[in-house]
């Protein structure tokens, strides 16, 4: 028989514990264990991206990595991006540039645009495109995504330098 | 997809690791990005009755220059790769050819160590690291042992890696200064794999002939190989487009050319041709 393992990872801010088999994959804990259905399975063999999530910083493919191999590590989620009533700057991209369809590739590509966005908030759509390379929708032909990108960066862009400006327009530096 | 149960545990150190693969009795593997093994295990291609995961290793982690060599950790991600500054100073093709590897989320996890030790026949750094005189630095049991690269690549998925032994780095020769490298691509267009991936070193004289070449293809075979014969015919000549051209045409001839759905092997062989003279324009142009 053999063993399980006791993994800790750090969900979306919050510590989850689970006892697994190996064998278990990262998205089945995700999903199974921990009811977090955001991330989804599409090809299950490492293609196709849905089940993008945000790994210790980087964007993995979580159907290509053992929950075992993730213990200690700290995971988000699509769910860890914002909520209804305040939509990340992604989200928001992606409601208002009509970057999906069907919607079943889009958190995992939220994800990727997330590891893309944290290195390089002035992406050009060259570097776009290469970004979303690992992650596959089948509605879109990928336009639509594309300006829901931009649109995000500009947005964090524009709310960082805000947040800059702040402290200089109250006399406070 | 779910693969067939095994036993895990994980190494502190590289003898930690030997031991454990002393242990498992040859059913052990050893895990890092895993992602060139749990895809196979999770078609249950591949079944491994322990899985050693050497992810914690520092020591086979990370880049440096040792002489003219630049050593690569095992345990350095493709992602890693692509940025190092210690690469792009010294060895722009590595990153070059680490960018065209899978895509971002693979590069995030795979590893330098891992691709090479997985010797998939269609994988991008087998090419790079023929055309670079690669050194694969091994531990076993016996203690280190260095092998050079077309020695340790002997078939598809296939390696002289002995069973209890650590791949812990990769040591690449920096090319003379004055040389230019190159790594180009047919990506297949579903799976991103190289059908044809050539890298090609070359420098030349003042006057113009051909002091170092050196070519390596992957994709087009069940093992990535060095072109002697065109290298051969190139070495000492000048540096024109026609010797060039019946350099290229030389490509094929030291591999064997694989055939599938997707490309027949007289499509490959002309690949071969056509991205190898590409790349020697670039590199001796």
């Amino acid at each position: 028989m053999t063993k399980k393992w006791n993994v800790e990872v750090k969900v979306n801010g919050r510590v989850k514990r689970a006892e697994v088999e190996p064998r278990l994959l990262l998205v089945h804990l995700l999903r199974d264990e921990f009811n977090l259905t955001g991330t989804h399975i599409g090809c299950d063999t490492s293609q196709c991206g849905a089940c993008t999530v945000m790994m210790d910083g980087k964007a993995v493919k979580s159907c290509t990595v053992l929950a075992v191999q993730a213990d200690g590590a700290e995971i988000q989620t699509v769910e860890g991006l914002g909520t209804v009533d305040q939509l990340h700057p992604i989200q928001a991209g992606f409601w208002e540039k009509h970057g999906l369809q069907c919607g079943f590739c889009t958190p995992g590509i939220m994800m990727a645009v997330n590891g893309l966005l944290q290195d390089n908030l002035n992406p050009s759509e060259a570097e776009i495109r290469d970004a979303l390379d690992g992650v596959i929708c089948r509605c879109t032909g990928y336009q639509f995504i594309v300006k829901a990108v931009q649109q995000a960066a500009e947005t964090i862009r524009n709310s960082q330098q805000q947040s800059q400006v702040v402290p200089a327009e109250g006399g406070s530096v | 997809m779910i693969p067939v149960s095994f036993d895990y545990v994980r190494a502190a150190s590289i003898p930690e690791a030997i031991q454990l693969l002393k242990n498992s009795n040859g059913e052990g593997k050893l895990i890092a990005g895993g992602h060139s093994l749990v895809p196979l295990m999770k078609f249950r291609l591949s079944n491994p009755g322990t899985l050693i995961d050497i992810s914690d290793v520092n020591e086979m982690k990370g880049v440096g220059i040792v002489g003219s060599r630049l050593v690569v950790g095992a345990l350095t991600t493709h992602a890693e790769v692509a940025e190092d500054t210690a690469v792009l100073a010294h060895l722009p093709v590595l990153a070059e050819a680490a960018k065209q590897i899978g895509d971002m989320q693979v590069r995030n996890k795979g590893t330098v160590g891992g691709n090479i030790a997985h010797a998939d026949p269609s994988a991008d750094l087998p090419a790079v690291a023929l055309a670079l005189d690669a050194v694969v630095h091994l531990t076993g049991e016996d203690g280190e042992e260095k092998v050079p690269i077309q020695e340790f690549l002997l078939g598809p998925f296939i390696t002289s890696l002995p069973e209890t032994s650590v791949v812990t780095a990769i040591s690449f020769a920096v090319p003379p200064a004055g040389t230019q490298s190159t790594y180009l691509k047919y990506f297949h267009p579903a799976s991103g794999y190289a059908v044809v991936g050539v890298c090609a070193v070359g420098g030349k004289t003042a006057e113009g002939l051909v002091n170092h070449v050196r070519i390596g293809i992957t994709g087009a075979g069940d093992c990535a190989f060095r072109t002697e014969q065109a290298e051969k015919f190139l070495f000492g000549k000048p540096a024109t487009l026609e010797n060039i051209k019946q350099a290229a045409s030389l490509a094929a001839a030291d591999g064997d050319m694989g055939e599938d759905l997707f490309a027949s092997s007289e499509y490959r062989a002309h690949l071969c041709k056509v991205y190898t003279e590409r790349a020697l324009r670039k590199v001796l142009g």
